[in-house]
């Protein structure tokens, strides 16, 4: 069928910020998808309301809206921008909900605008559970059987009907609390009839229990015409119980024969035929282990994180083929990039195997619960590739950046075998290396699969990795055992660790009898046809193993390298991704051969057709120098991936591989406390009083010199992580403890807290010149971390003499570190002070941000000043920017709602995921719209809770006022309440926790408060009620505030908000 | 053991021996399925050839003797990159090593499997030899390896005599159809050591009986089992007949229909079979061909054949109904194809075409109740998208016209 004619002008829905199971992937989909919209000539507008994305890029879309993703925004931007339809398939089930509201309230009809892809009966059919029950029972595929009961016989004679053992999932309780799984009726009473009891509505799910069943997925892809296939299958090795976000995934599957194979595929056409699904579907099965039945447990009738990992496995571009067929063509009318020969209508067959692991953070929320369930806790994932198991997971544990790097990264040694066998039942992020101590003692297969339910095959890959460690453990180290090591992708360090030798000693062992990495493609089709894009991975494989990497690695252009930013995590997300790939584009542009490496199958920056080659490799330096030794490039920049990146430096450098911008000795000088403030006293610029320290008691002199309180961090990392403020020796005490749980290389940093007005600012210097894009200011004030802050462009508070120094003080410091490339400078300003804080030369996370508001590409002239070029050549006057007649305010967004048990009141360490913007010509209305595309869309009933800590009480009066003004019912604790009432605020006191009921959590639990006030007590909140009431309305959906800044910002904004239907629209593309 | 694959441009692949110890010279061909080598190795038109899976961890879950194609592996040796040690499957019965040694197939594993693939693609299908010998005179070898050809391997792996299989009476005799299966896990397993014939069947695809009531003749030029199978389940009545069978006895038995199967080998080398097949084209019976029996068909009617530069193996191919524009993933196995240059479109017109490259990959035969295809619509393994031409073969069958 040709393109469909009709299809003039697109509207593509994003996904929004990102946060916890709605991640970097629909960055990946979506700028896949506008691209391949363009090529076909199609007009595409953008909306979405991240400006750390892609797809946001005016490069990437014809008309770019960074606004809040709801209902009424999108009919405004509708009805500006007349689109013929609107794509809601790829912006995850952010985008997919808004598609389907516009659908269903006749919006689109009226406007004559069709929703392409999809129709909403498909969306309906697969979304709702009722309705996608009785679609999946009339074409015989069997869901698992559940019954809503609210009385105990009603369950007894279900459960008597399904059979043993069922799942009990009690409505309305929190966080699930209640349920539980019965395997007889016994237990099936005990606790059916304690779940009635505490549901509100004494109504109980009874569900056949298929945990511990295989869990198998299948990508499909199916056409108007109705043409079907299926792009890959993926196994679980967590079997069901834990989401898939959160499981070790293999692709292809290991243990299915291929009945069961053809099976679950024939049965997931089946499906996505009937649901008339047109692009991309993601069906998952549960499998039984030891028979042929199966249970559909969910159908993704669009693009998903799956999808993208299966994009990233195969080669296949899900997200591109899935736009193409939008526009009405067939499967075998679209070209396969990678082959060039072969068709859309093909099955990518795979020579090798992939592993993806979660990247979960626990290391961010360490009093959270690290148990693994159905709810997706994973901020973000690695995935690796290698022609054999146990050397694929080797990769993927090491490229996860989290202290692990083999089998006894986690040490269990300690545990008694009773212990230890307890601990197998338990069901986190570690059970893999549980389960490696488990065989070190021998236990039997058939035991760790019985209480894991994780199959042989794996526990027996898991095995042979163990016995490769035990055998490097004991005597000498042969070339033999060195080969089988490497074939397992054991790496050196690993091995020297093992062995007793040094690193270098194993090296040259290795290097001696030419044991090396070789690289093969990623082509779809195991070599069948010859494949035109250059997208490798390594394997050992022994010296007989070609190298087809070697095959092309004498372009005779020059070579640039890319580090990549690894895994998304709190602290280090999808803004670098955004630095990666426009940093390729420019040296692209300028006839570089672009080389990236990178192990996120996530983002853009891993698509295929972004470098001129594509490594998915770990980034450790020895993988990376397998790539060096091979490519031999000109040079790296390291700018960009931020820490990932950054760490590398050093062991580039010693590879001989010339860095571009910055040099690794300036960017020592910003993070070497002394070195740094030798350059402060040089350019005369204040800091506050600090110290270098190593130990505690060092620490806790330091800081009784400088007066408490301080700020304790480590240095040489991203996103604050382990900063805290500290008031007493005690807190220093606790906070040296959580530093040096992983050994620290670097010292530790105590300075002097001051209470100011935090700002920013990203610069891009050519080593005379310099250009700010503008200055961002912090709501928060000094204390929470920057990345948590809701940050303001331009500058609102700031007195001229303020931003003069501010703009000042960066081009001094940039010029002092010899600043090629990018800097990111923060400062607190005291009234007409300004103290800088710190600096750090290369990229950061507001870069994405910063740019597009300002429309000064930072990135690209980043990475022509690193060629070379200089900022006046580029056509800009040096200095501070002119301010932009808009204001742009960037809202972080959090998912704590997902891990329970984080303590979510803010700090200076990074807990948001994410962030959205909101732009305006008008302060309030930008205030306004950061909150609403953050999801904090009030009022709602008018009724917040306020309990603040007593340094709080005095400046919370205002504030209260204001929310009084505007209709709010006020509760608070006895304490606050007493403030409020004194000053003359209506304040209703409720009860505490340990008092009698109706207590806060009461109210909470009612689902009538919009909002809770929550200042915690100064440094870490110790309290067990400050800590429950924040969880409970977390976990209730209520809006938490733990800021007074904040809690005033979002007054501000209600009080002079524009209703909803009548915002501004800005179009960032004509900025 | 050591073992090194040899092949006729003289390369060498080194790597462990796997199997039956035992020397083998054979033609090298690749097979590019990921799941599905119990069903690869045991199809008998890998006769004369060795097996190279593309897909490296190859006996992950063992073998279960009720995916077995035929009696039998046929193929000469498997050339794998990793053989797994542990088979894990709930129908597992033997391991892949037990399997080829008990079936006296050799092997090799440990060998980068993708530069073979890369080789045969370059050069096409060569021959090779699997040896432990570590002795080697590559000066001795190739000669021998050029000599090779597969032969008339249909011979072999024909069935000798006549078999009779009555059509199912109704679908539970099918085992559950797939998808609304309910099992007894323990139950199960109870069987699992003892008796296979209760073993529990494994979920069908068919929903009709819609073929009760008919007879097929199938001439067995190396037919997989699920050929028979697909259609016995549909309530047919299914003889088959060896190669050698003359178009006149299998006429007298007077079937609805006659089935030309698959099988191994040059198809110009079946002079015999081809002269019954244009026979049996003169009937008027409905005939239903797969891959050999489509090719044979196609020389019996004047068409020719070539032999690929290195075939197509695996289940991932796609092929497009002309008719309809539909476009199926099939499971295929083939090294040769028929010239759509020398098609005589009075006698026969193209139906079915591979997307990728555009070779035939099926054919409709004019003003005949024939049709026939290259690909393998009894899957076994690989996708089961096309199985519903077997349903067009029992309507064929059954008056309606040549679909």
């Amino acid at each position: 069928m040709p393109k469909n004619k009709d299809v003039k002008k697109v509207l593509v829905i994003g996904s929004g910020p990102i946060v916890i199971g709605q991640a970097a992937e629909f960055d990946y989909a979506g700028t896949q998808a506008c691209r391949s919209l363009k090529e076909e000539g199609v007009e595409v507008v953008l909306v979405n309301s991240n400006p750390a994305t892609i797809m946001t890029d005016k490069d990437i879309a014809d008309e770019v809206y960074i606004e809040p993703l709801t209902v009424k925004v999108l009919e405004q931007i509708i009805e500006k921008e007349k689109p013929d339809s609107v794509l809601p398939t790829l912006g995850g089930q952010a985008g997919l909900n808004l598609g389907m509201e516009l659908a269903e309230s006749g919006f689109l009809e009226k406007h004559g605008v069709k929703l392409l892809g999809t129709t909403a009966e498909t969306i309906k059919k697969a979304e709702d559970r009722q309705e996608f029950k009785d679609t999946m029972e009339k074409i015989g595929e069997p869901c698992a059987a559940s019954l809503v009961v609210h009385d105990l016989q009603a369950g007894i004679d279900f459960a008597n009907k399904i059979g043993y053992p069922v799942v009990l999932r009690p409505a309305y309780t929190l966080g699930g609390s209640g349920g539980g799984i019965a395997h007889n009726q016994v237990e099936l009473e005990d606790i059916l009839a304690n779940g009635l009891r505490l549901s509100r509505a004494t109504e109980v799910l009874v569900e056949r229990c298929i945990s511990g069943w295989k869990e198998i997925e299948y990508e499909v892809m199916r056409d108007s015409a109705g043409n079907c296939i299926t792009v890959c299958n993926m196994e679980n090795i967590d079997p069901v119980g834990v989401h898939t976000g959160d499981s070790i995934v293999v692709a292809p599957s290991q243990t299915l024969s291929d009945k069961e194979y053809q099976m679950l595929r024939s049965a997931a056409l089946n499906i996505i035929d009937e649901l008339q699904i047109t692009g991309g579907c993601n069906v998952q099965f549960a499998l039984h282990p030891t028979s042929f039945e199966y249970c559909v447990i969910e159908v993704n009738p669009r693009v998903s994180r799956s999808s993208a990992l299966a994009s990233k496995a195969t080669g296949y571009p899900i997200a591109k083929v899935a736009a193409k067929i939008a526009l009405g063509y067939t499967l075998d009318e679209i070209k396969n990039a990678i082959t060039g020969k072969t068709f859309a209508s093909f099955e990518p067959t795979l020579d090798y195997c992939v592993v993806k692991f979660p990247r979960l953070p626990f290391d961010k929320f360490i009093t959270a619960k690290r148990t693994l369930t159905t709810q997706m806790k994973a901020t973000g994932e690695v995935m690796s590739i290698c022609t054999n198991f146990e050397g694929a997971m080797m990769k993927a544990i090491r490229s996860l950046e989290q202290h692990v790097d083999c089998l006894t990264s986690y040490d269990f040694s300690n545990l008694s075998d009773e212990e230890l066998t307890e601990r197998l039942y338990k069901v986190d992020d570690q059970r893999i290396w549980v389960i490696a101590e488990a065989l070190r003692r021998n236990y039997p297969y058939q035991m760790i699969h019985h209480i894991t339910m994780i199959d042989d095959w794996f526990i027996d890959k898991i095995n042979n990795l163990v016995q490769v460690e035990l055998s490097l453990k004991k005597g000498e180290l042969t070339v033999e055992k060195l080969l089988e090591a490497k074939r397992m992708e054991y790496p050196d360090n690993v091995i020297a660790r093992l062995t007793g030798k040094t690193e270098e000693e194993v090296k040259k062992l290795r290097l001696d009898n030419n044991i090396t990495a070789s690289f093969k493609i990623v082509d779809t089709c195991a070599a069948e046809f010859e494949a035109a894009t250059p997208y490798y991975y390594s394997v050992y494989n022994g010296p007989d193993s070609e190298d087809e990497a070697a095959l092309s690695a004498n372009s005779g252009k020059k070579k640039i390298l890319v580090l990549g930013s690894g895994p998304i995590r709190i602290g280090q997300g999808i803004e670098f991704d955004y630095c990666s790939v426009h940093a390729t584009w420019a040296f692209s542009k300028a006839g570089y051969e672009t080389i990236i490496i990178n192990n996120n199958p996530e983002t853009v920056s891993t698509d295929f057709d972004i470098a001129d080659k594509l490594y998915f490799e770990p980034l450790t330096p020895e993988d990376v120098e397998n790539i060096v030794r091979l490519e031999k490039p000109d040079g790296a920049v390291v700018q960009f991936g931020g820490q990932t990146a950054i760490k590398l430096t050093q062991d580039l450098m010693k590879m001989g591989v010339k860095i571009y911008g910055t040099d690794a000795a300036d960017v020592d000088a910003a993070e070497d406390r002394e070195l740094f403030d030798k350059i402060l006293e040089e350019t005369g610029i204040a800091r506050a009083e600090g110290a270098t320290v190593y130990t505690a008691e060092e620490a806790k002199e330091a800081a009784n010199r400088i007066g408490y309180p301080v700020l304790v961090r480590p240095s040489y990392v991203l996103g604050g992580q382990g900063m805290q403020i500290a008031i007493s020796d005690q807190e220093i005490e606790e906070f040296m403890n959580i530093i040096n749980r992983y050994s620290q290389d670097h010292p530790i940093l105590v300075d002097k807290y001051l209470q100011g007005t935090e700002t920013e600012v990203d610069a891009v210097c050519d080593g005379e010149d310099i250009v700010i894009p503008g200055i961002m200011e912090h709501i928060e004030r000094s204390g929470i971390h920057s990345g948590d802050s809701i940050s303001v462009y331009p500058a609102q508070s700031l007195s001229q003499a303020c931003k003069e120094k501010i703009a000042e003080y960066t081009r001094r410091l940039a010029k002092a570190l010899h600043v090629i490339g990018l800097i990111n400078v923060q400062f607190i300003a005291v009234k007409d002070e300004v103290y800088i804080i710190e600096a750090n030369p290369r990229s950061s996370r507001t870069v994405p941000y910063i740019s597009k508001v300002t429309g000064i590409p930072i990135v690209d002239l980043a990475a022509q000043v690193m060629m070379g070029k200089k900022l006046k050549e580029l056509g800009y006057t040096p200095g501070l920017q002119p301010e932009a007649s808009h204001i742009a305010i960037k809202m972080p967004v959090f998912s704590f709602e997902k891990i329970r048990g984080a303590e979510i009141s803010l700090g200076p360490e990074m807990k948001s995921t994410g962030e959205c913007l909101g732009i305006s010509t008008n302060f309030n209305e930008a205030l306004y719209k950061a909150f609403l595309g953050a999801g904090i869309s009030l009022p709602k009933y008018k009724q917040m809770i306020i309990t603040v800590k007593d340094a709080d009480k005095g400046e919370v009066i205002e504030i209260a006022r204001r929310y009084e003004k505007l209709g709010y019912i006020i509760y608070a604790t006895r304490s606050t309440a007493e403030t409020l009432n004194e000053n003359g605020v209506k304040a209703r006191r409720v009860n505490r926790i340990s008092q009698e009921s109706p207590t806060v959590i009461d109210l909470i639990l009612g689902h009538k408060i919009d909002l809770v006030i929550d200042t915690p007590t100064q440094g870490r909140d110790k309290s067990r009620d400050g800590f429950l009431i924040r969880r409970t309305a977390i976990e209730t959906g209520v809006n938490v505030i733990t800021a007074l800044d904040t809690a005033r910002a979002l007054v501000s904004s209600l009080e002079n908000a524009n209703s909803e239907e009548n915002l501004e629209i800005i179009d960032i593309a004509r900025i | 053991m050591r073992a090194f694959l040899i092949l006729e441009d003289g390369s060498v692949f080194e790597g462990n021996h796997i199997g039956a110890v035992k020397e083998i010279i054979s033609e090298i061909v690749f097979n590019t399925s990921m799941a599905g080598y119990t069903e690869v190795f045991t199809d008998p038109s890998y006769a004369g050839q060795a097996v190279c899976m593309t897909y490296p961890l190859i006996g992950n879950y063992g073998v279960c003797i009720d995916d077995m194609e035929s009696d039998r592996p046929w193929l000469d040796g498997v050339i794998i990159r990793e053989l797994s040690k542990l088979a894990s499957n709930f129908r597992c019965d033997m391991t892949l090593q037990d399997f080829l040694v008990k079936y006296d197939v050799p092997g090799i594993e440990g060998i980068d499997t993708r530069a073979l693939v890369r080789v045969l693609r370059e050069k096409g299908t060569m021959n090779g030899m699997i040896t432990t010998n570590e002795n080697y005179n590559l000066d001795e070898i190739i000669p021998k390896l050029k000599a090779y050809t597969t032969g008339k391997v249909v011979e072999k792996v024909s069935t000798k005599e006549k078999i009779h299989f009555d059509g199912v009476t109704s679908l539970e005799e099918n085992g559950p159809i797939s998808g609304s299966a309910v099992f007894n896990a323990d139950d199960y397993k109870e069987d699992k050591a003892g008796d296979h014939t209760k073993r529990e069947k494994r979920p069908s695809i068919v929903k009709e009986l819609n073929g009760k009531g008919l007879k097929v003749a199938l001439l067995d030029v190396g037919a997989k089992r699920n050929i028979a199978a697909s259609l016995v389940a549909r309530g047919c009545e299914v003889t088959v007949y060896p190669q050698n069978t003359t178009a006149e006895e299998i006429l007298s038995d007077n079937p609805d229909g006659i089935m030309l199967s698959n099988g191994p080998g040059d198809p110009k080398e079946c002079t015999g079979v081809i002269k019954e097949v244009k026979k049996l084209y003169d009937s008027n019976v409905p005939i239903f061909a797969i891959c050999l029996g489509h090719q044979l068909m196609a020389l019996a009617t004047g068409a020719d054949t070539f032999k690929m530069k290195y075939g197509h193996r695996g289940g991932n191919h796609p092929v497009k109904d002309l008719k309809t524009g539909r476009v199926y993933i099939s499971s295929q196995n083939h090294g040769y194809v028929v010239d759509m240059d020398n098609l005589d479109d009075k006698i026969a017109v193209p139906a079915f075409v591979n997307v990728n490259d555009g070779t035939n990959e099926g054919l409709s035969y004019v003003g005949k109740n024939i049709f026939t295809v290259q690909f393998h619509p009894e899957a076994c393994p690989g996708p089961q998208d096309t199985s519903f031409l077997f349903d067009r073969f029992i309507n064929m069958m059954r008056g309606g016209k040549n679909a």
